[in-house]
């Protein structure tokens, strides 16, 4: 069987490929479709023609524009918190544990991905419970009492949940750093907090920045833990979810935004490199 | 009193000692190399000079200062990295300015001083490159621009020409050291290399099991080796040892000869030529002796014509060489 490698590169890819366009681009374009088609709004069903109303709806509506930057609060808040964290979990795993530990504490950050999604929200769910929920009972001896179902609730459940997404990646940021990298910063007179902020964290940044796209782009999708602990607070994913038996095209042009606004996050994320670090 | 004044210092890694009590003073000004083969512990001391290890005993003084424990930052002593270790995120000139912004030097005068060292290492134009946009050699020169431009009272070289070639290393062996006598600044240079040490240095110490076994000018550690492991180490040992000293000297005990002391002749110690290497400017020769040993001989290719010195493999020749060129190693 003489064939050239590009003919077989091409075979090798060609499955995964065929995937990417049907399954992932074709359902987009499918969004796209949708949003711009009619509804019978007596008994739901989709007429299949050419309309602007869904689009002139979402963005002429006042409260769909509160719920975009209430998605968009929590989103950046989430990978606020994940940065936070991860960073000095990272650098921890990374630098200062030793190498033999290293694959044990990639184990411990990856075990909570090994738990299921819900388990997880419903055990944050009891935890929140106000009055009698163990945030409750730890803050009450100090006089506060626990924030109950709502956004603060949704933003500390997305963090935990999204946290290991931003940690892997830092990681192996700072694991690639040369140690001679860092020893010449201390050679030229940098104390170890100059070294981090000068040298450390510029290099990672790409990676953090990668880290982010995961916390950033899965917060903003997110609808089941909003709905199990998030109360009355909504988000994008909400909307679309109770709409999209109802209108389906309005479900699919609100469903677009985080859409959109993840292309726009992609674009302006591209020049620091950090598309080659995912 | 010696810049730098080294007192039994020792470190180990786990069970290995990497250094086993070395002494050594090195003078201002001064270019001294440490040669030995890796794990010999010449980086580890210059490592503990530079403070990224820290000695398990012994001391370490700086212009009459005790700095055995002093992290890196508080030393007045400069590094030049074997893989350079340049920042990838800053340009040339940013990389060169960062030691004078970390101490707050003002922006004028950083800028001055980073152009000037620029151009002591004949990169001038280079300044907004990247380190990823630079040659090896170039990136050397930042690298070496970076540690100079902060006029350290040592500067500290780890195999810094190791990953060059050979054109370009000489090259910059000699650029190091035209360097080196215009700044003035006293010079640790770590290699395994014997020629780069004996072409730059102004004093060795060859390194051997985490000791010092010989400290000396190049002429005398390549003329009078102390003990067999330097004479093997800096160019070829040549030992006759046993009984085809005795033999062959009339003298007990181990010595060597260098191979270009030694001539091919009619008369002599009796032999018979088994391989010949082509050198260029010279030929290379593995006798081996009637007495039981081998000696490689080293002939300039000046007088006979050398196209055809592949014929004399296998050959029966007789060697001599003067009395004085005979040297007792232990």
């Amino acid at each position: 069987m003489q064939r050239s490698p590009k003919a077989r590169a091409a075979s090798l890819i060609s499955l995964p490929l065929a995937w990417l366009l049907i399954i992932y681009i074709g359902s987009l374009f499918a969004l796209f479709i949708t949003s711009i088609w009619k509804i019978d709004t007596f008994t739901s069903k989709v007429i299949r023609e050419f309309t602007l109303q869904n689009f002139i709806d979402v963005f002429s509506d006042r409260a769909y524009f509160n719920v975009t930057i209430r998605t968009l609060v929590v989103a950046i808040s989430v990978t606020l918190i994940c940065v936070l964290i991860a960073i000095p979990m990272a650098f921890f795993m990374a630098r200062i544990a030793k190498p033999k530990s290293r694959p044990v504490l990639i184990a411990l950050v990856l075990t909570p991905l090994w738990a299921s999604y819900l388990v997880k929200i419903y055990a944050w769910r009891t935890m929140f419970y106000p009055e009698t929920g163990f945030l409750n009972w730890l803050i009450s001896p100090l006089g506060g009492s626990s924030p109950g179902f709502g956004m603060i609730a949704v933003i500390i459940g997305l963090s935990y949940l999204w946290l290991p997404y931003m940690v892997l990646p830092i990681y192996a940021g700072m694991e690639k750093l040369p140690n001679s990298v860092l020893d010449a910063s201390a050679d030229l007179g940098a104390k170890p907090g100059r070294t981090f902020f000068g040298v450390v964290l510029p290099i990672t940044w790409p990676a953090i920045i990668a880290g982010s796209i995961f916390t950033f782009s899965l917060s903003m999708g997110d609808y089941i833990t909003v709905q199990i602990l998030g109360g009355t607070f909504q988000m994008l994913g909400n909307v679309v979810y109770q709409n999209f038996s109802l209108n389906l095209p309005f479900a699919a042009a609100v469903a677009l935004i985080p859409v959109i606004i993840m292309i726009i996050y992609l674009g302006s994320v591209r020049k620091t490199g950090a598309l080659d670090n995912l | 009193m010696a810049l730098i004044e080294i007192r039994n210092l020792a470190k180990a890694f786990g069970t290995v000692k990497a250094v086993d009590g070395v002494d050594l003073d090195i003078n201002s000004g001064e270019f001294i190399t440490l040669l030995g083969p890796s794990g010999s512990g010449k980086t580890t001391v210059l490592r503990m000079i530079a403070g990224f290890e820290d000695p398990d005993s012994g001391t370490i003084k700086l212009s009459g200062q005790d700095i055995t424990h002093l992290p890196p930052y508080d030393r007045d002593v400069n590094t030049v990295f074997q893989d350079y270790a340049l920042f990838p995120h800053m340009d040339v000139l940013a990389n060169i300015e960062y030691g004078m912004r970390v101490k707050k030097v003002p922006k004028e005068e950083r800028r001055e001083k980073a152009l000037k060292a620029l151009e002591q290492v004949r990169l001038s134009g280079y300044e907004n490159r990247k380190p990823s946009q630079l040659s090896g050699g170039q990136r050397q020169r930042v690298a070496l621009a970076r540690a100079l431009v902060n006029r350290p009272s040592v500067l500290l070289l780890d195999e810094p020409l190791g990953a060059l070639d050979l054109k370009l290393r000489q090259q910059m062996q000699i650029e190091l050291k035209e360097l080196q006598r215009e700044v003035g600044i006293t010079f640790i240079f770590v290699t395994h290399d014997q020629e780069e040490a004996l072409t730059m240095s102004d004093r060795i110490a060859v390194f051997d099991k985490g000791r010092i076994q010989q400290l000396d000018k190049p002429a005398a550690i390549y003329e009078k080796p102390r003990n067999e492991f330097v004479a093997g180490f800096v160019g070829v040992s040549n030992l006759i040892s046993g009984a085809a000293a005795e033999k062959l000297l009339g003298k007990k005990g181990t010595f060597t000869v260098r191979p270009e002391k030694i001539r091919i002749e009619g008369k002599g110690a009796a032999g018979v030529i088994r391989e010949v290497e082509y050198l260029g400017p010279a030929t290379r020769f593995l006798v081996e002796l009637d007495a039981g040993v081998r000696l490689v001989v080293l002939q300039q290719n000046s007088e006979q014509s050398a196209v055809d010195v592949e014929s004399l493999r296998g050959r029966k020749i007789a060697l001599s060489w003067d009395k004085e060129s005979e040297y007792q190693v232990s």
